[in-house]
């Protein structure tokens, strides 16, 4: 198995980094390369890139801002929110980014998860669940659906996603832990890893959330501390969770 | 000439690759031109999208024969991850797809707890950590690296693969980048 990972999530709004506590109510904090150069001098392993507008005036923005970023980030990156088509997908890895991320456009469309994996490979497609209470949520985490999550996720891997970005909307900005338990039923139930989203508020949280999945999304706890990447590595790992060889 | 060119295969991300060329220095051109690939002094095949596509890209194009009469010529070629597997002689993706045939050797799927691999793994004997994102892995007698046991990296005359990507691996890739086109 490869060493789990800590990935950063950055928030974007109309080409702006922003940050949301339960989806709702934002900040601007930042350029979104500028960050992204930053965590990956902090020791990031991988970015996550969330267009949370993406309406269709955010797509040329969008596009320019996955391309500025690939031309500087020397590590992996995935782009998601307004990825609805083939082509929305084929623009953004053409962009420069490695990946991209699905979410209510999967639930709407299942046969776009295949359509993208034949394309680019399974590596290239995450499926993002926004879970809440146990189903599906979609629309930025507002509209609650009748899938088992479970049940999605494990449906998701079948069509060929090959990661699944699990964020429990329960414990979204509570900073009180990731929900330990629904990411290890989701990782049990599908054969491809796993990224426990959701809850971090501090180091023991992260590395308790990489004890049951492959990678672990923080948002919050480096926004509000960018400088604090390299210190959260550490405490992580004298939590006895081993991250890849990394040093300032 | 002072150009690298970097094999296009109508498959997407070449973009990473040339920005970290660029970082390093050298300036390189996307091209399926036998020509150019032949008269390059340094080609990469890189690595996104799926065997069949690639090799009917690669065929079709007249890419494919300039890079296996490099390798015959031994003039230098780095295969990144997909790179690495067409250079062998067969893979199992997309239900069996003949390879260029480089390497011996086949391209099999993955027998890891979770497919895709995905993320960084160290790699024995060099000791760094690179990222790896694949579902297919090598096996063949030209192995020169591993990582959890599975091939890391293949040596064949001027033929070089990684199944890792460099240009994806943070200062440890832009040092391995570095040592290959040093080493031309």
């Amino acid at each position: 198995m490869p060493l789990p990972r800590l990935i950063p999530c950055l928030d974007v709004a109309h080409g702006r980094v922003v940050k949301g506590v339960n989806f709702v109510g934002l900040r601007d904090v930042g350029d979104p390369v500028e960050l992204a150069v930053h965590y990956s001098a902090g020791g990031a392993d991988e970015l996550v890139l969330l267009d949370i507008t993406a309406t269709p005036d955010d797509v040329a923005t969008m596009t320019s801002v996955v391309r500025a970023v690939a031309d500087v980030l020397d590590i992996p990156f995935t782009v998601g929110g307004g990825v609805r088509t083939v082509a929305d997908a084929s623009r953004i890895i053409e962009s420069g980014a490695d990946r991209v991320s699905l979410n209510s456009a999967a639930v709407v469309s299942p046969d776009l998860i295949q359509e993208i994996a034949d394309r680019f490979g399974s590596q290239a497609v995450v499926v993002a669940i926004d879970s809440g209470a146990g189903v599906v949520h979609t629309h930025g985490g507002r509209t609650p659906t009748a899938r088992r999550s479970v049940e999605w996720a494990r449906e998701a891997a079948e069509r060929g996603a090959g990661e699944i970005l699990l964020t429990s909307i329960d414990h979204d900005g509570r900073r009180a832990g990731f929900d330990l338990t629904l990411t290890a039923e989701v990782r049990d139930a599908v054969g491809v890893p796993v990224i426990a989203s959701g809850g971090a508020g501090n180091a023991q949280h992260v590395a308790d959330a990489l004890r049951v999945a492959d990678a672990a999304l923080v948002a919050s706890i480096v926004h509000e501390d960018p400088a604090g990447l390299p210190g959260l590595r550490r405490a992580i790992e004298s939590c006895g969770v081993h991250l890849r060889p990394w040093k300032e | 000439m002072s150009e690298v060119v970097i094999v296009d295969y109508g498959a997407g991300n070449t973009r990473s690759v040339q920005a970290t060329l660029a970082r390093l220095g050298h300036s390189s051109v996307v091209s399926a031109d036998p020509a150019a690939i032949a008269s390059a002094w340094y080609v990469v095949l890189p690595g996104v999208g799926s065997a069949r596509s690639a090799m009917a890209h690669l065929g079709e194009t007249g890419a494919a024969t300039a890079i296996t009469d490099r390798v015959s010529q031994d003039r230098p070629v780095l295969g990144i991850c997909l790179g690495l597997q067409l250079a062998l002689e067969s893979s199992e993706e997309d239900g069996g797809v003949d390879g260029l045939g480089i390497i011996p050797g086949r391209v099999v799927r993955l027998s890891d707890e979770r497919v895709p691999r995905l993320g960084w793994s160290i790699v024995d004997p060099w000791g760094e950590a690179y990222y790896f994102a694949h579902s297919y892995g090598a096996i063949t007698a030209d192995a020169v690296a591993t990582a959890e046991g599975v091939t890391a990296a293949v040596s064949h005359g001027s033929f070089l693969g990684v199944q890792f990507h460099p240009e994806k691996s943070g200062r440890a890739g832009l040092a391995f980048l570095d040592q290959c086109l040093s080493l031309v």
